[in-house]
């Protein structure tokens, strides 16, 4: 049985600090290892009301320069770690380079929702279900990590290890997200499955991103797989069997194939096994469809 | 532990106040403010009975701490109307029959709002995966989508 | 109390759609609704609960938390008066707060009042509770099982046989005729078994309320609820004060749907208030009011139909099981009483079950007990058509109940309007329109018998011609509207000269909860009334005033008139005239009506569901839906298709989407609305409605309660147009993409 704990049960004074550098937030965070990172808050402050968590200092990284902005980078793009989804959804440059990214950050929760929450704060809650990662995954972006000991780059599927946690050490905060630049005829797209049409959590995501060669026919394939394993899973042998192809019927089951069978889910108040490794191989073939053309539709 | 001291601008009046570090935005409007417009529905974001807007962005005011209120511009409902002249989003609702209980009604009103201001032409898809994260557990939602549709259109007439 | 009888007339108010008076107010955000409202030295109340699904409490230490700084007073059952067990009272009292055993993962066991929530907090944290965790039981077919673990011993009602287990509580049968022999005269027989899972009221206004109780025994309540006389009483009963010495004033009401019209925390609110001395608020969380509030029954049905080729019904029998949480409900005897009472039968019985289980105690939801039944029945009905080849639209005309059927529950209707909401559908463009691929049409009945009962209005005629209604039952949906329009009707004024307001207990006599779709019919019949003992009293001044006899004047048009030309010239004295003279013609004016309103009219009701099936995913969209329902009178038609759309659209996430999901240990894992799925906006088209309007005989103006029957049909016009669509009979609800897609692979 989850733990109940009252609402707030053992907080005696928590904290609340906004520094303005990346520095005193390390600072702050290598101080106290039960501070917690506030950026968009949605989830921070639905398990604090909960009484999940009981931090005895919240770190609001919200007004440290470069958090709030998004950065042409190498050709490729700088997230900031309080960007919020609507904030990615208003850059059309991002979009047009990444727009399953974009949408897999847009599908986190309601326009509400969307007005706070992060794909930095998604990734590092490390839930399993998380939307962002899967199509972060895919996109092979990497995650720029502060801490005590200086900065580090991390590929993104290597930051969550379990369900809530993370490979981040004391003292760590994520900075930024880091979008390599998208090559030509190349584009991504992300799907998942909820009950409703909205304000669920996904129940399978499926984070698809491909490039073509000027045929058409994919050069470059990944593959990632959200809500079906404690972390998210990474479909190791999609490229194998979609580069090569114009993504054929053939291709696509085997797909389909490949993907239900890496899934490795769990029967719970949002699905069943056999539910989950289904719709896996349906998300990932419809999602491969549509990343397939856009990557099409850039060929010139 | 020592309060913390919030300066914010809220429907368009300065105003102060001391909250503790866990209060959220919600808990300093209702219990500190004398706001009680914005309702409390779940205190997690599902529901949008809280919504209000933080610098023009629509957000959960549950989701929101009060201490990151500070130098921000807050409007709530009780904003809305001007004196005694209310919204037409506000009348529109009124007009269709758009509220029964009206727990909801705050929320989806500032919501819609903030729909309007990006896109004064919306369509009906557009509308109601804007208006998702607000509950309405009475109306099945038909006659609140007429009524922003309408509001948008006399809005758009008379802009 | 003879019957009303209901008088064709032609109406200039009623059936108009006038602006809600309490409009303004609730879309600028100054309602006030449960918890809006404050008092000097309120001090905030909170409750702790079982983590248990069921567990002998075998201590509790408070003393802890009692001495903490900011608790003013800590409270469990023993600080409650003591009642005599198996009775109403108790068990009410048991629900609010725990006595031996918690039987439900959220039952209260203590509560705290302190100076703030975070001190409220801290102090519950303290309070040591010693559970020894008994086994539990979920489900309705394993708790009737003789060996199932038994919540209550010895309450078993006769009638209830001794091969099950002690947790059922009552079996109670309905029919007429031979079942067997007229399952022999049909071409087919179907029967089939059918699972529904709970629900939840999903009312977005968590239950809230502010006391004050003195030691002398006076005290103040403010609460949403949808009954202030029935929080009024059973909170005295439970504490042992005098009802008149508790003045309950009901607050606005952020939805209900029957999920109010009982007590949870309102007398742990009284009792802290009186152990601390001052105000206490106490407002539930929405995880409280997912573990501790509402639901509704889940339950297990069998139902057989037998058929004729030419679609007429030889027979029909059902066995409805319903567990309703902990204590006992009747949405068992509901269910079997409402199942086939839209169809006129000459052989049919039913029976239904009430069992208690370890889920928190059902409370009403909107037509308690008949959406689940009527999910069977036309499921049952919609298979039979199918595989006869019938219209199921024709089928149902065939066999539906008329004025002079004697239904299948006992008595014999009068005018109703169950044929006109079918010959509706039939003719409704929705029911011809072509469909797509992997969409499917469903159709389907529903019933609700609707009540009257006690209520009382006052009518007061102001000096200025204005006119104040005091009722007596919270506005849940726009009612207050509706008796201003009624009174205004009656006393031939414009609508905007009445205000009505809902009064506090001690302002009116007794008032039946706001429930029944009881309202509109029984407080409107009532306010019509009072305005008849208005404009009597007005009538007598007038011919006081010409020097007449009462009996020559008569009321037309908001005016008192000499009757005919041998009452005498006298120009008509309007009702602000005869109210500006009041005081020199005997007093001040007011009418009032006292009743136990019979004559509710029931009310039936029609829906055509459109559904699209994903057939990769088992996903469910809704494409198109329309209602059908008989209204009697719509007062206000906007409201009536506000009722018609809301139910239709909670009977849509009943049976899709919403369902209370329990771990094998008996907790509650859905407590909250991201997971507990009611529907969002774009989850829905428009939702279409047609009133119908066959006058209710024991109305005045006609008036059939319309707010529940319009949750019967959902469940399963959705499921008949998601089995057509996908070609396979689904027979459990909810119907999420899971199990559609398990479905979908078995076939």
């Amino acid at each position: 049985m989850k733990a109940r704990l009252h609402p707030n049960e053992g907080v005696i004074a928590m904290q609340f600090q906004s520094p303005l550098s990346v520095e005193d937030a390390v600072a702050f965070l290598a101080d106290d290892q039960n501070a917690r990172i506030l950026s968009g808050g949605t989830d921070l402050l639905v398990r604090l009301r909960l009484g999940h968590i009981a931090p005895s200092k919240i770190v609001d990284i919200k007004k440290i320069e470069g958090m709030r902005s998004i950065t042409r980078e190498d050709g490729g793009f700088r997230i900031g770690a309080a960007v919020s989804g609507a904030e990615m959804n208003e850059n059309h440059d991002l979009y047009l380079a990444w727009p399953g990214v974009v949408e897999a950050a847009g599908l986190i929760g309601s326009t509400q929702i969307q007005g706070r929450a992060t794909i930095v704060g998604n990734l590092c809650n490390a839930g399993p279900a998380a939307d962002s990662v899967p199509a972060l995954v895919a996109a092979s972006a990497t995650a720029r990590i502060a801490g005590p000991s200086g900065v580090r780059d991390v590929l993104v599927q290597d930051i969550p290890i379990a369900p809530g946690q993370t490979s981040l050490k004391i003292g760590e905060l994520v900075t930024s997200i880091f979008l390599p630049a998208q090559p030509v005829n190349g584009s991504d797209a992300y799907l998942r499955f909820i009950p409703r049409t909205e304000m669920d959590i996904a129940v399978v995501g499926c984070g698809v991103s491909l490039k073509l060669d000027s045929a058409g026919t994919v050069v470059q394939a990944r593959v990632a797989l959200g809500a079906v394993a404690p972390t998210v899973l990474l479909v190791e042998n999609a490229a194998e069997i979609l580069i090569g192809t114009q993504l054929d019927d053939d291709a696509l089951s085997a797909l389909a194939e490949a993907s239900s069978s890496v899934a490795n889910p769990i029967d719970d108040k949002r699905g069943t096994i056999a539910f989950r490794k289904d719709v896996s191989g349906v998300l990932t073939c419809r999602a491969a469809k549509i990343a397939y053309s856009r990557a099409k539709g850039t060929v010139k | 532990m020592s309060q913390i001291h919030v300066k914010t601008i809220i429907n368009g009046d300065a105003s102060e106040f001391l909250c503790a570090a866990d209060e959220t935005l919600l808990d300093v409007l209702r219990d500190r403010l004398d706001l009680t417009g914005s309702k409390e529905g779940c205190a997690s974001g599902d529901c949008g009975a809280c919504s209000v807007t933080m610098d023009g962005r629509l957000v959960c005011a549950c989701l929101v701490l009060g201490a990151e209120a500070d130098g921000t511009e807050i409007t709530t409902i009780e904003g809305m109307a001007t004196g005694e002249n209310l919204h037409p989003l506000q009348q529109a609702f009124l007009d269709h029959a758009a509220l029964q209980c009206g727990i909801c009604t705050p929320g989806f009103l500032v919501a819609a709002k903030s729909l309007l201001e990006r896109n004064p032409d919306p369509t009906e898809e557009e509308t109601r995966y804007w208006l998702a994260g607000n509950l309405c557990r009475c109306t099945g939602y038909d006659k609140i989508v007429r009524a922003v549709l309408d509001a948008a259109k006399i809005m758009r007439e008379t802009a | 109390m003879p019957k009303d009888e209901f008088t064709p007339r032609t109406f200039s108010v009623v059936g108009t759609r006038p602006l809600r008076p309490d409009g303004i107010d609730k879309v600028t955000g100054r309602a006030r609704y449960g918890a809006d409202i404050s008092a000097p030295g309120m001090l905030t109340g909170m409750v702790l609960r079982s983590p248990h699904a069921h567990a002998r409490i075998c201590s509790i230490d408070t003393s802890v938390a009692a001495a903490m700084p900011g608790v003013k007073a800590v409270i469990t059952r023993a600080d409650f008066p003591v009642h005599p067990e198996n009775n109403g009272t108790a068990d009410v009292l048991d629900n609010c707060m725990a006595d031996k055993k918690a039987l439900y993962d959220g039952h209260a066991v203590a509560a705290v009042a302190a100076s703030s929530r975070r001190a409220a907090l801290d102090a519950l944290a303290t309070i040591k509770v010693v559970y020894e965790v008994l086994p539990h039981v979920l489900d309705v077919d394993e708790a009737m099982k003789l060996d199932a673990p038994i919540l209550h011993k010895g309450r078993k009602q006769e009638g209830v046989p001794a091969d099950v287990s002690d947790n059922v509580l009552t079996r109670t049968e309905y029919g007429h005729g031979d079942p067997e022999i007229g399952f022999q005269m049909a071409d087919l027989v179907i029967e089939r078994q059918f699972k529904t899972a709970a629900t939840h009221q999903g009312y977005i206004e968590p239950h809230s309320c502010l006391a004050t109780l003195g030691s002398d025994g006076q005290g103040d309540l403010w609460v949403c609820t949808q009954g202030h006389y029935m929080a009024r009483n059973t909170c005295a009963e439970i504490l042992g004060l005098d009802s008149g010495c508790l003045r309950v004033t009901p607050s606005e009401i952020g939805g209900g749907f029957g999920g109010k019209t009982t007590v949870f925390l309102e007398p742990t609110a009284l009792l802290l208030s009186q152990k601390s001395g001052r105000p206490v608020k106490m407002t539930m969380t929405r995880e409280e009011v997912f573990r501790a509030s509402g639901p509704t029954a889940s339950t297990s049905i069998d139902i057989k139909i037998g058929m004729t080729k030419d679609g007429t019904i030889t027979a029909a029998k059902g066995d409805y099981r319903y567990q309703n949480g902990a204590y006992e409900a009747m949405n068992g005897t509901l269910g079997a009483m409402t199942g086939f009472a839209p169809y006129d039968l000459d052989h049919v019985n039913t029976v239904g079950w009430d069992v208690v289980t370890n889920r928190p105690k059902a409370a009403a939801y909107r037509a308690p007990g008949a959406p689940m039944a009527a999910f069977a029945v036309e499921s049952v009905i919609d298979e039979l058509a199918y595989k006869l080849g019938l219209d199921p639209i024709e089928v149902r005309l065939k066999n539906a109940a008329r004025e002079g059927t004697k239904s299948a529950y006992g008595p014999t209707y009068p005018a109703i309007g169950l044929e006109a909401t079918l010959k509706a559908a039939k003719s409704h463009p929705h029911w011809s329109a072509p469909l797509g691929e992997n969409q499917g049409r469903g159709v389907a009945c529903g019933f609700w018998f609707n009540f009257g009962g006690d209520t009382c209005v006052s009518l007061m005629v102001n000096p200025d011609g204005t006119v104040s209604l005091s009722e007596g039952n919270p506005d849940i949906g726009g009612s207050r509207a509706a008796m201003s329009m009624m009174a205004a009707e009656e006393l031939g004024i414009p609508m905007e000269r009445v205000r009505t307001i809902i009064a506090d207990t001690a302002a009116l006599g007794q008032n039946e909860v706001t429930d029944g779709s009881r309202v509109t019919f029984a407080v409107g019949l009532a306010t019509i009334k009072a305005a008849r003992h208005a404009i009597q009293i007005m009538v007598e001044r007038a011919a006081m005033t010409w020097g007449i006899d009462p009996e020559a004047v008569e009321w037309v048009d908001g005016a008192a008139q000499p009757a005919g030309p041998n009452a005498g010239k006298h120009p008509p004295m309007s009702l602000a005239e005869i109210a500006a003279i009041a005081s020199n013609t005997g007093g001040p004016i007011s009418g009032h009506f006292e009743v136990n309103a019979e004559g509710a009219g029931v009310s039936f009701g029609t829906h055509i569901a459109d559904t699209e099936v994903d057939p990769e995913t088992g996903a469910v969209k809704i494409i198109r839906y329309t209602v059908f329902q008989d209204a009697g009178k719509a007062v206000h038609p906007s409201f009536v298709e506000g009722q018609l759309q809301g139910g239709a659209v909670q009977g849509i996430g009943w049976a899709l989407n919403e369902e209370y999901i329990y771990g094998k240990d008996g907790t509650l894992q859905n407590a909250g609305f991201l997971d507990y799925r009611i529907p969002v906006a774009s989850d829905l088209p428009m939702i279409d409605t047609a009133i119908l309007e066959i006058p209710n005989p024991g109305h005045p103006y006609g008036v059939r309660g319309v707010g529940e029957t319009g949750i019967v049909p959902p469940l399963a016009a959705v499921a008949n147009s998601v089995s057509r669509a996908a070609g396979v009979r689904m027979t459990s609800l909810p119907m999420s993409p899971p199990k559609v897609l398990a479905a979908l692979k078995k076939m």
